[in-house]
């Protein structure tokens, strides 16, 4: 095994470990901080396949901003195990049933995928790095980068307006 | 399974161990004596003497602080959660550790037939990864105030999280400005081009460079942005239930963060460890490699030291902001400026492409 497949075990084990205990945690506070756990983990995944840009910026973004929101929401909720609504067993159960129902789709609709065609590229792949994101962002796809860019003003403007206060 | 792991570039693996283990050292030392030198600066400033009973000048204080810290009853709260309590202090510390990595700290060595650089990883997102981390760093403090389990730490750590947010952005759109300027996100380059034109970036972009130095005060929690620690409001912030090595933790990674943004500002704005008035090559090509580097080492700690004395004199100037005056700021004015900044920049970048010339 070389260095990138004891990385790449190593990470794998983390993120489906602390999947798990985002799920499992009692406490949602504990859930949030596992969620960046498995975030961190992806993006460990991301320099692996030699796309730091989307690494960092994953790390930037979801680990660095969303994640400290939630932790606000919930640290500010108060939510105790007394306070908490103590779901239905038969509810769970249900719950379990439908999403292993899910995965039996998924698992179906991506059997025929083909994979093989699109190894990825460990170590010497230089697709992600930010020259090349650039060059594409802005030829191949600048219709999409700027339709979503306008989308991000709008909902900035929105979060204005809503936020003001008269 | 044959052993490829043994087909990894050991001397490089030594290598970058031994300069990350000097580093961290150097970084420890450093924020050692920075609260020597924050007590001396204060009381220069105050018109008293400071330290000066353990050791000559006091230089011994900072020893003496940290046995003492040491020695100190470790009391975790039993309301508190436990792990995260002492995760806390932790987190603090290590992402202010890691932001060390892409400094360079000098051009390299020319050791044992190896060229040994000086810069733990130099990695083409270089800035980009300190912004990673910064943004990791709030953790430490929001984990720390949420986990001690009181109202006066939880109100700060979420000051302290909602102001380093907010400072963040202005803070990135001056990098931005200074990106188009470079080309490169790498700050090994950045300094290299400083080099090869013998300007520095801080006279082509110095809108930029206030802004950045603005938001590198208010990432570090200093004064007159330390909100989330005002001792008048919130008796003494997020680590209000920490004691012992625990809040040494904390006032010790603010103290690391100090040192590292002031590498950082020297290395983007201020030619890094590049020689004033010098040719570095023409001096490298006389003297020898070595002691190139060296002086180089010496050069961009001499930078270092006069942004860190600029921090704590700025500390000792200026009182505390309110904190709507200081969301004001950050969102109502560096936010606008920075994107003005970055227009501009942007524009002449632009104009110099097709041709311009100034």
């Amino acid at each position: 095994m070389g260095i990138t497949q004891v990385l790449f075990w190593f990470l794998s084990i983390l993120a489906i470990l602390s999947a798990i205990l985002v799920v499992v945690s009692k406490n949602p506070v504990h859930s949030v901080l596992w969620l960046i756990v498995v975030f961190v983990a992806i993006s460990g995944h991301y320099i692996l396949l030699d796309a730091q840009f989307l690494a960092i910026v994953n790390l930037i973004v979801y680990a660095g901003a969303i994640m400290v929101l939630f932790l606000f929401v919930f640290m500010l909720m108060n939510l105790n195990a007394d306070t908490e609504p103590q779901k239905n067993r038969w509810l769970k159960i249900a719950g379990v049933v439908t999403g292993g129902a899910l995965l039996l789709v998924l698992v179906a609709a991506l059997k025929k995928a083909d994979m093989k065609a699109q190894l990825a590229e460990m170590g010497h792949g230089n697709i992600g790095l930010i020259h090349n994101l650039g060059a594409v962002l802005f030829s191949d796809y600048v219709v999409p980068f700027e339709l979503s860019s306008a989308l991000f003003l709008s909902a900035m403007v929105g979060v204005v307006v809503i936020g003001k206060k008269d | 399974m044959h052993l490829t792991l043994l087909s990894i570039d050991w001397l490089l693996l030594i290598e970058k161990c031994v300069l990350i283990l000097i580093i961290i050292s150097v970084s420890l030392v450093i924020a050692m004596y920075e609260t020597w030198a924050e007590r001396k600066v204060a009381a220069f400033m105050q018109d008293r003497r400071g330290p000066n009973r353990a050791g000559f000048g006091g230089l011994l204080q900072p020893m003496a602080d940290g046995l003492k810290l040491f020695m100190k009853e470790e009391i975790i709260p039993t309301s508190s959660s436990k792990f995260l309590f002492v995760l806390g202090p932790g987190m603090a510390m290590l992402t202010a550790m890691m932001t060390s990595a892409v400094i360079p700290w000098s051009s390299h060595f020319h050791l044992f037939g190896r060229d040994v650089s000086m810069q733990i990883a130099d990695v083409n997102i270089g800035i980009l990864y300190i912004f990673g981390v910064v943004s990791m760093g709030v953790y430490g403090i929001m984990i720390g105030g949420w986990a001690s389990n009181n109202k006066f730490s939880l109100l700060a750590a979420i000051r302290g999280a909602s102001q380093i947010i907010s400072y963040e952005l202005a803070m990135g759109l001056a990098i931005i400005a200074l990106l188009m300027i470079t080309g490169t996100l790498s700050l090994g380059k950045m300094v290299e081009q400083q080099q090869e034109h013998g300007l520095y970036n801080f006279v082509v972009q110095p809108l930029g460079f206030l802004i950045f130095l603005v938001c590198a005060f208010a990432e570090c929690n200093r004064t007159p942005f330390d909100l989330s620690e005002a001792e008048n409001e919130l008796n003494f912030g997020y680590h209000q239930e920490y004691s012992s090595m625990k809040l040494g933790f904390y006032l010790f990674a603010e103290y690391i963060n100090m040192f590292i943004s002031s590498a950082l500002m020297a290395s983007l704005y201020f030619g890094g460890f590049d020689i004033p008035f010098v040719n570095d090559a023409a001096f490298g090509a006389h003297f020898g490699q070595n002691p190139l580097a060296i002086l180089q080492v010496v050069s961009l700690f001499g930078k270092i030291v006069l942004f860190i004395f600029f921090f704590m004199w700025v500390r000792w100037t200026i009182p505390r902001f309110r904190y709507d005056q200081l969301m004001n700021l950050g969102w109502k004015v560096l936010i606008p400026l920075a994107l003005f900044n970055m227009l501009a920049t942007g524009f002449i970048v632009l104009l110099k492409a097709h041709g311009w010339h100034f």
